[in-house]
């Protein structure tokens, strides 16, 4: 209760601070906008459901990019991890890979598939599904042998020992390669949004990037908000359970 | 005449036949002879522990009969059937618990009864429960593995191992990382399943006196290479406390036993 008054006050005196120092007129207007016309954007945009189809756009978008980079990163991580030839091949591809910040892959992307979704699509799947592929590699290689030996004594055989044993040994592993993932590719999508301009559907980078062209600072700021809760929001219902989960089975510190 | 003293000597059937099994262990810089030529038979309903210094292949031969290491000659018979590879009827406890921390304690009992068919998900449950109770657990059901202290992680682990109701329990050093006084209370609990349940048991173990306690069996091994050096038949009534006077006497023979075989071993390596 008291944590939260703290919370409530600290924030409500943010915001008066903004608001009185744009009431000094130090700054010119159009740099600084009030906290007021910054709300009304959100709200204007809201009720016109601009600002709706533009997070629907970006979300669906990371969405269906970050699934394909799990489907395709969680086997090949495995692939890697069992056998050497995977090894020396694709996992020395994704090691390298891994460390070219996903943005790289927007020049390429457009080179490819031009101004359209799947452009998009690449450029969050290449965000994800080298972090996930190395994690994945990792923690299947952490896992004691013992686990291993103790399921085959009890009749479990290669594929079952793999997906009830391994897989779920490798667990914390994958979900914080899942976590720089999905970091990766929400960075890179919003840098490709504001970078180009995709016919098939204005994202939030977009509205982000005409809000600099209209010098319309409150949306500016308006959409980053908006980025910002979406980033929290994803956080929370995305890694949250996973992380409850490993913190209550192994007793991790939660990070 | 020899069928007939047999007969009348009504010995229980042969479990396990370990014959002239030898095992090297090759690595790039050297290779280890770590079983020499062993020969055991253990019958049903035995409880033999395997006991001496670390390094005598111990763990190696558990691991054979367990079918998890495959022998570089020689073979075991499991019910006169050679054993090719791992199999419910032979359940393997490890000094680690090797419980699986991603399940609680009810799902790792059913990791194995899952895996049995002709099971219903209600009699498994049954099941399990039953073997939780067995080891006092039932309770802590839900609990996750790392809330577990060291010898409630080896009471869930043995009943991960009973639960598919194997006939032999292997076990290797399952009691070596534990408090003193947590290891007396499992020395009784084993001594009561092992009776109740009428499971063949082969324990190993590097600690005499726990192998005195446990085994009608003693089977002293001695190293570089592995190899079985004497047998002693340990017979004393149940259940066995390992404090007990009678039990030091054998104890003190088994280790001196082994202290004249380390002995004469350096004689041989120094002459
Ligand atoms: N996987 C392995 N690779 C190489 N050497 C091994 C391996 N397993 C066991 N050894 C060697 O074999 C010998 C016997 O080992 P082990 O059976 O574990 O002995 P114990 O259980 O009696 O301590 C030891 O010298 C050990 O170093
Ligand atoms: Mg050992």
């Amino acid at each position: 209760m008291r944590r939260t008054l703290v919370v409530i006050a600290f924030f409500v005196l943010l915001l008066g601070m903004w608001e009185a120092l744009v009431r000094t007129k130090i700054w010119s207007p159009v740099l600084v906008p009030s906290p007021l016309s910054v709300a009304r954007y959100i709200k204007d945009g809201l009720q016109s459901g601009d600002l709706e189809h533009a997070s629907f756009v970006t979300m669906r978008r990371l969405l269906i990019g970050y699934v394909l980079g799990l489907v395709f990163g969680l086997p090949l991580g495995l692939l890697t991890a069992r056998f050497k030839s995977c090894e020396d091949t694709l996992g020395v591809i994704a090691l390298g890979l891994q460390t070219l910040p996903s943005v790289c892959w927007v020049p390429l992307a457009l080179l490819w598939f031009g101004q359209t979704e799947a452009a998009m699509l690449f450029v969050v799947v290449m965000g994800t599904l080298w972090s996930v592929v190395i994690a994945t590699d990792n923690g299947v290689r952490t896992v004691p042998p013992i686990f291993a030996r103790a399921a085959r004594t009890m009749g479990s055989k290669q594929l079952h020992t793999w997906i009830k044993v391994i897989v779920p040994a490798s667990l914390p592993f994958i979900v914080s390669g899942m976590k720089q993932g999905w970091a990766f590719a929400w960075r890179s999508l919003m840098a490709a949004e504001i970078y180009v301009t995709i016919l098939s559907g204005f994202g939030l980078g977009s509205l982000l990037n005409y809000g600099r062209e209209l010098q319309a600072m409150d949306q500016v700021i308006g959409i980053m908000l908006i980025i910002i809760v979406i980033g929290l929001l994803a956080d929370k219902i995305l890694f949250s359970p996973w992380e409850r989960f490993l913190y209550r089975r192994w007793g991790t510190a939660k990070n | 005449m020899m069928a007939v003293h047999e007969e009348l000597q009504n010995v229980p059937p042969e479990k396990l036949v370990v014959e002239g099994v030898s095992k090297w262990f090759r690595t790039r810089r050297a290779a280890v002879h770590a079983l020499d030529n062993v020969s055991l038979t253990i019958h049903e309903g035995e409880f033999v522990c395997l006991v001496g210094p670390s390094g005598c292949g111990k763990s190696t031969l558990l691991n054979i009969i367990a079918g998890l290491e495959i022998p570089d000659s020689g073979q075991v018979l499991a019910d006169g059937k050679p054993v090719l590879g791992p199999g419910r009827e032979r359940m393997m406890m490890f000094q680690e618990s090797a419980l699986f921390p991603w399940l609680d304690v009810m799902d790792n009992v059913l990791f194995g009864l899952k895996l049995k068919p002709n099971l219903k998900r209600k009699e498994r449950r049954e099941v399990a429960k039953y073997y939780l109770h067995l080891v006092g657990l039932e309770k802590f059901m839900a609990a996750s593995i790392h809330e577990l202290s060291g010898g409630m992680k080896q009471r869930v682990a043995l009943a991960r191992a009973l639960a598919p109701n194997p006939r032999v329990l292997l076990m290797d050093e399952p009691f070596a990382a534990l408090d003193a006084l947590t290891r007396e209370q499992l020395y009784g609990d084993i001594q009561r399943i092992w009776q109740e349940r009428k499971k063949t048991i082969v324990f190993v173990t590097h600690n005499v006196r726990e192998a005195a306690c446990l085994g009608n069996r003693v089977v002293l091994f001695s190293p570089h290479p592995g190899r079985i050096q004497e047998k002693f038949q340990i017979d004393l009534p149940r259940p066995r406390d390992i404090n007990s006077v009678d039990l030091a006497k054998y104890s003190s023979e088994i280790m001196s036993a082994l202290k004249r075989h380390l002995n004469s071993e350096l004689a041989e390596v120094a002459g």
